[in-house]
């Protein structure tokens, strides 16, 4: 080898090849004499079942020491088939499956898939209020359950475990509305084309108002515990750094687009179920980052509740008014209500159809069995999910069944973008950049 | 219920060689309460019932860690039960046998929900109908999703069967018996319900 | 054919009557101007853009409130760009197949909803490819998002992008034979069977069309 004259390092030769012996003074002679050799990259899989991606999502890392050169996103993990399946059902059971896709926002699926049908069928003015006033109840309230759920596990992915108990406490009280209402805790199908499927019982708003009260004292917890908390802050800020123009050309929606500091909310620049009529703010922060998005979902939390209040007191104005479409060729035909033994009935129609009526009960059976008809067309409604954009494009072909139905969900686009995010930064980052994006993996793969 | 790993081969230890009767019988409760009272479930939640998994297991209002069963852990090999929540589609079900076999005996699967017990209302290209056709189930969950008091039922009903297994020779009889049952029964298509 | 004598079904059993009605979903006609709300100006800034704007665009539909450019696919890439760049169509939301198999030589479709932020306007731009050649010009450079939904649409439909930097199945299990939204991909499932009866699966029941 080469005469070391350095007195602080010398070289030998041995049969393991050559030993440095360094005391100080030159350890950049000695890096780049070991720079020469290759770096090692190591590929990791995060597979499809791990506690911290948020369901069956896989992720592909190329490692360098504790850096990420790569990060690929596999999924179809969760593929269900949902769209194919709703070829074979009528345009009323749809709602059933479209439920199903993004399971933590089960009604702005059904939302979304309703306005679509009835911009088909040309209904959209003849909703009724009542219909559009709880479907913006029902649809902030999911906001809450879902961004509850973001939040929660979003923290318990970075380690901190009790804001996950306090958001879970949250959600249990909005999904006991929910049972209240629709009957069911998750997955309600309570949307249906031409309004909802049945009226809110009695009690409903003055419980409501309470639970509202309720959460917005509980709200604080979680507020108290996370924001300005320097270890939370280290973990968030900086991190999955997306900026404007990276979000467009990725086609970005919901609160990764808002934290960056551009106030695109579909329930404000084009309204649908009569949002424009609603007093709330956009919330947006600018730093780009998963703190930023973190802010943006709690504050969305508060602007949630003030149109719940909004809605629950256009509810109780219009008391007594339909919730179904005036139209009896698509409106289903018989309004549910709690009978005596515990099951939905209605008593008034089973004595019309059975006892007076046989063109009654002929409709009521075609309407159950057969479905409406839904004329010819395309067409592609959006509404604003708690995780962006969420699009149904349905192309009816004049049937009963829909002949195509495609659902652009946000968390698909969303997810696109951990790439982005996460190549550069450390292992431990990628969890917080996924969870900001709060991709629900039953949407993504539909 | 038969125990299902023994037909892996895999020998349980000192309690197969005991013999039966009053000494093995207390052995056999023993064994049964120690094993069900704090079964580590290991997560495996794959959709709309991973959700109501969590609300059971987050404490707030339906509680799992009175069952000592909180501690939801990531690796298989720590893990007892397998609860399956949610759809199975065609390409997780290798994921699922894998996990599976990681699990260390003695393992128990939950099938959660509608889906995860025979397709639910997926009955397309995309999901394995029924997660029985994966791994051999212990306990079925009905539901769409199940309420979390369902899948609370549903674990103390897996608890109860758990403390009643058998060990030894007496397992070998339950298996014996299960079979000739299995191989006797009337077929499906030849039982006559409200239908026929 | 077995001999029920007059009762029993012969066929499906459908007597409504709808059962032999072929219907096609796709509409062939063109919308003419003027086309209402925003859609006017759209057209006339993309043909000012755009001087070759009758080449590209095949037809333009003007339905339930909602305008729809049928671009020819050589074209998809350059009106693509301008529609980003001077009309300011930032976003696009993704790639949606359609399968029309009665539309011999127009089979596949493949739509391509818009969203302009600065203008807060929609339209559509949708492409047609036979079934024999399915290909079409990956939109992926003009808008980055539309990277997995045109694996996804390659996937279901089989419509190759050229031009996408890494066109694999998504959804599927990457051996998977066929594409699964195709109106010829059969539902799957398999009949259930309950004590005696058995349901067939969805595709085989009856069908009220």
């Amino acid at each position: 080898m080469t005469t070391f004259t350095d007195p602080y390092s010398s070289s030998r030769e041995t049969t393991e090849g050559t030993v440095f012996s360094v005391t100080g003074g030159d350890w950049n002679e000695l890096v780049t004499e070991i720079g020469a050799t290759k770096e090692e990259h190591i590929v990791v899989n995060m597979g499809p079942q791990h506690p911290s991606t948020h369901g069956v999502l896989r992720l592909v890392l190329e490692l360098e020491g504790e850096t990420v050169t790569e990060v690929r996103c596999g999924i179809g993990y969760l593929h269900t088939g949902i769209e194919k399946n709703i070829e074979y059902r009528s345009w009323t059971q749809g709602v059933t499956f479209v439920t199903r896709m993004d399971y933590l926002s089960p009604l702005f699926n059904e939302t979304a898939y309703c306005l679509a049908t009835e911009k088909l069928l040309g209904i959209t003015n003849d909703v009724p209020e009542r219909a559009s006033a709880i479907r913006v109840l029902m649809m902030e309230l999911n906001r809450i359950s879902s961004h509850m759920v973001a939040l929660g596990t979003g923290a318990l992915e970075l380690g901190a475990i009790t804001p996950m108990f306090f958001a879970f406490r949250e959600r249990e009280r909005v999904l006991d509305i929910f049972e209240m209402i629709s009957g069911l805790r998750m997955n309600m199908a309570y949307i249906r084309p031409g309004g909802v499927q049945q009226d809110l019982p009695a009690g409903a708003t003055q419980k409501i108002r309470e639970t509202v009260k309720e959460m917005r004292k509980a709200f604080k917890d979680n507020a108290t515990l996370l924001i300005g908390n320097s270890i939370w802050m280290k973990r968030t800020v900086g991190i999955g750094y997306l900026d404007l123009a990276g979000c467009t050309t990725l086609g970005i929606t919901g609160p990764v687009l808002r934290s960056t500091g551009l106030p695109w909310d579909l329930r404000k620049t084009q309204p649908y179920c009569g949002y424009e009529n609603y007093d709330f703010d956009v919330v947006t922060t600018d730093t780009c980052d998963v703190y930023g998005r973190f802010l943006v979902r709690m504050n969305e939390l508060e602007q949630s509740l003030r149109i719940i209040e909004q809605a629950c007191d256009k509810i109780d104005k219009l008391a007594g008014a339909p919730v179904m479409v005036a139209d009896k060729k698509i409106a289903w035909p018989a309004q549910l209500a709690m009978g005596g033994d515990g099951l939905g009935n209605s008593l008034d129609h089973i004595r019309e159809i059975m006892g007076t009526s046989m063109e009654s009960l002929i409709h009521h059976f075609k309407l159950v069995t057969e479905g409406f008809r839904v004329p010819a067309g395309q067409v592609y409604a959006a509404v604003e999910s708690p995780r962006g954009e969420l699009g149904a494009h349905i192309v009816s072909d004049g049937g009963t069944r829909p002949y195509r139905m495609h659902f652009r969900e946000p968390s698909f686009n969303n997810l696109q973008s951990t790439s982005a995010m996460c190549e550069g930064s450390m292992v431990a980052d990628i969890i917080g950049a996924v969870a900001s994006i709060d991709p629900v993996m039953g949407g993504v793969d539909r | 219920m038969a125990p299902r790993w023994i037909g892996m081969g895999l020998i349980m230890g000192l309690e197969e060689k005991l013999p039966s009767g009053f000494v093995l019988t207390t052995v056999e409760k023993l064994a049964g309460y120690m094993r069900k009272n704090s079964l580590w479930p290991a997560t495996f939640g794959l959709a709309c019932c991973a959700i109501e998994m969590m609300a059971v297991g987050s404490a707030a209002k339906y509680d799992i860690s009175r069952f000592g069963m909180e501690v939801f852990r990531a690796s298989p090999r720590q893990a007892d039960l397998m609860i399956v929540a949610g759809r199975v589609s065609n390409k997780m079900a290798p994921v699922l046998r894998q996990i599976y076999d990681q699990m260390a005996a003695p393992k128990w699967v939950l099938a959660m929900g509608a889906c995860a017990s025979s397709g639910g209302m997926f009955n397309n290209y995309a999901i394995v109908q029924g997660v029985d056709h994966v791994v051999p189930v212990d306990i079925y969950l009905p539901g769409c999703p199940p309420r979390p008091e369902m899948l609370m039922d549903a674990i103390l009903k897996l608890h109860s069967s758990i403390y009643d297994e058998k060990l030894g020779p007496n397992r070998e009889a339950v298996i014996k018996s299960v079979e000739e049952a299995a191989m006797n029964a009337l077929p499906t298509h030849q039982m006559k319900g409200l239908l026929a | 054919m077995s001999d029920h004598g007059m009762f029993g079904t012969h066929g499906t059993g459908d007597t409504s009557g709808y059962g032999g009605l072929v219907r096609s979903a796709a509409t062939t006609g063109s919308s003419e101007r003027p086309y209402g709300s925003y859609f006017d100006d759209v057209a006339d800034d993309l043909e000012r853009a755009y001087p070759a704007f009758s080449d590209a665009i095949e037809r333009v539909v003007v339905d339930r409130g909602e305008l729809t450019l049928h671009v020819k696919r050589e074209k998809l890439v350059e009106v693509s760009k301008i529609l980003r760049d001077s009309l300011k169509f930032e976003m696009c939301m993704g790639v949606s197949g359609v399968h029309y198999p009665e539309q011999s030589g127009r089979e596949l479709h493949a739509v391509y909803p818009l969203l302009s932020i600065t203008n807060n306007r929609r339209i559509r731009l949708e492409v047609s490819v036979p079934d024999n050649d399915a290909h079409i010009p990956s939109v992926v450079e003009v808008w980055a998002g539309n990277n997995w939904h045109e694996r996804e649409t390659f996937d279901m439909f089989g419509i190759i992008f050229d031009g996408h930097p890494g066109l694999t199945r998504i959804l599927m299990p990457d051996d998977w034979q066929g594409h699964p939204q195709r109106k010829d991909y059969a539902l799957g499932g398999i009949p259930v069977e309950y004590k005696g009866a058995t349901i067939p699966a969805p595709d085989e029941r009856r069908s009220y069309r």
